[in-house]
């Protein structure tokens, strides 16, 4: 599509030869490459305005401080949060989530609760919660999936329940690709009283996102899946959530007062951001959200949904090749095609695609409870985003047809 | 480095045909080897007698190089002294982590050369070495 190639010259990397040639990258749900805009925010910050901010009445630190809560800002209005204040800057949605696993969960999840997630949740939207549920005495449910991988109406309908605290969702599962009507989930777990969190770590780079339609109570995203530099994150919470919560990290810059033995916190988003933050990082996604806004979510699931649609019907092709998730009996499949190879495993695939120079994920990809469901030790996953092109799926596609005959197997 | 360095027509046997994946009846120890983030396991069974690895034999998932590694150690250690097999097994994984080179010096591994082209592929590594290090774990307290 004329699209992608427009947006790849942005892509230093995706310029450079590897190995002899430029790399098919279609490992964006592990992470997302990133554009000269916003690595250049970085060198900006850097080079021009570093300093801590929150800390000195000089000049630097009033920018770099500016430049900190501009991004609270900005990120604010990407999600359609409420207030600035809702947005609480991570390292990355794993701290996030245990931001709220440890800061709401464990003040508010008591001996006999449930808490409800999914089968498809990645690690870090379930391991938090079993720490939750052990530390309390709660019990962790789960809502299995439909034969087509999309989450089971009938469990949702009935393991939220009267007992439910917390139901924590992916939006988009990182695995299978599909996209959960969260906003119905969200509903559901409000009837019976409980809070909603919601995973975004691989929508809120591929689809307009609005927290406040959404309903959420808490909303988790990394920046590193949606073009900006690893290293930071973002939760977003309601702001009366937020301000009765203890604070998870504790240090510099997240006290009002501090006595010997004693100490009272600042406001929110203070209140959650110990210690020196990360500005440039900030910097950098509030470039990454002015690529994506200029672009629009529009032309970007046009490009990914041109992708998927290109290269499914030359997967289904190929007899040795097996698919999960792709084929949802809704309008919800995203760029995330996870396949396995006949006879082969996902590793020795990887190597494989990697020696044509095409970069996919195998493994768990950080979902095992996932893969047990589905009965697979590992897959092979295979992720899109804006700068990917056909000829990257026909790249993908020609190396998958070599690698039943490198370990000596027949077509 | 070409493909066929590593996926070798060796390791392409023992990985699809290999001889020693089954249970062993007479097995005197066994051990669990895994490489989570992966998902290969493998269960070694050795049968131990008089400071002698009788018997190898494995069960379990993983890659081509993980299944292929294990089923080569079986058949190398097999009737070798306790002291022996672990001294291969730490020479393999000395070879694939690239501090042993010397070709003399390696020879006793045998068909385990065919291994060696692993040691450029960093993200592979662990799945050569699975086996290797699971076995140096089950004869610690071998006699």
């Amino acid at each position: 599509m004329a699209d992608a190639q427009e947006f790849l010259k942005d892509f230093p990397l995706l310029n450079h030869n590897i190995n002899g040639r430029k790399v098919a990258y279609l490992d964006n749900g592990a992470t997302t490459q990133k554009p000269e805009q916003m690595i250049q925010a970085i060198c900006g910050y850097y080079g021009g305005c570093n300093a801590n901010p929150h800390r000195g009445a000089y000049a630097l630190s009033i920018k770099a401080t500016d430049i900190y809560e501009g991004a609270r800002k900005r990120t604010a209005e990407f999600i359609k949060a409420g207030r600035p204040q809702e947005i609480i800057f991570t390292k990355n949605a794993t701290e996030a989530l245990n931001l709220v696993a440890y800061s709401y969960g464990l003040h508010n999840v008591n001996a006999g609760d449930e808490i409800v997630i999914s089968i498809s949740e990645h690690h870090s939207n379930c391991v938090p919660w079993q720490m939750v549920a052990k530390a309390k005495g709660a019990t962790l449910k789960y809502i299995y999936l439909e034969k087509d991988g999309n989450l089971s109406a009938e469990d949702i309908e009935t393991k939220i329940t009267e007992r439910t605290k917390i139901v924590a969702v992916t939006q988009v599962s990182n695995v299978l690709g599909l996209k959960n009507d969260v906003k119905a989930i969200v509903k559901k777990a409000h009837s019976v009283g409980a809070v909603c969190v919601v995973d975004g770590s691989q929508s809120v780079a591929h689809m307009a996102v609005d927290v406040s339609d959404l309903d959420c109570d808490f909303f988790a995203f990394s920046g590193h899946k949606m073009l900006s530099p690893m290293g930071i994150g973002v939760l977003y919470g309601k702001y009366e959530l937020l301000d009765a919560m203890e604070p998870f990290l504790r240090g510099g810059d997240m006290i009002e007062y501090v006595e010997e033995q004693d100490a009272t916190w600042a406001e929110v988003p203070a209140k959650f951001e110990a210690g020196t933050q990360n500005v440039g990082g900030a910097a950098g996604l509030v470039a990454a959200i002015d690529y994506l806004e200029k672009i629009g979510f529009d032309r970007i699931e046009a490009i990914e949904a041109d992708l998927l649609n290109y290269a499914l019907p030359k997967l289904r092709e190929l007899p040795f090749i097996e698919l999960y998730g792709c084929d949802s009996t809704q309008d919800n499949k995203t760029g995330i095609i996870a396949f396995n190879v006949k006879d082969v495993h996902p590793h020795d695939v990887a190597s494989i695609l990697d020696n044509d120079g095409v970069a996919v994920r195998a493994g768990h990809h950080c979902a095992q409870p996932l893969h047990r469901y589905l009965g697979q030790n590992a897959t092979c996953r295979a992720s899109f985003y804006l700068y990917n092109t056909r000829e990257d799926i026909d790249r993908w596609i020609e190396s998958l047809k070599k690698v039943r005959g490198v370990l000596g197997y027949g077509a | 480095m070409a493909l066929d360095d590593v996926y070798t027509e060796v390791l392409g046997e023992h990985s699809r045909n290999p001889d020693h994946k089954h249970k062993l009846s007479c097995a005197t120890c066994q051990m669990k080897g895994k490489n989570p983030s992966c998902g290969d396991e493998i269960t070694i069974e050795l049968q131990v007698e008089g400071g002698v690895v009788k018997e190898a034999a494995f069960t379990g998932i993983g890659c081509a190089i993980s299944q292929a590694s294990t089923d080569i150690m079986a058949e190398l250690i097999r009737g070798k002294s306790v002291e022996d097999a672990r001294r291969l097994a730490n020479k393999f994984i000395s070879m694939i982590k690239g501090e042993l080179v010397d070709e003399d010096e390696l020879e006793e591994l045998d068909e385990a050369l065919a291994l060696k082209n692993v040691a450029h592929m960093p993200a592979r590594v662990k799945c050569a070495v699975l086996a290797w290090h699971t076995l140096d774990d089950a004869l610690k307290d071998q006699k």
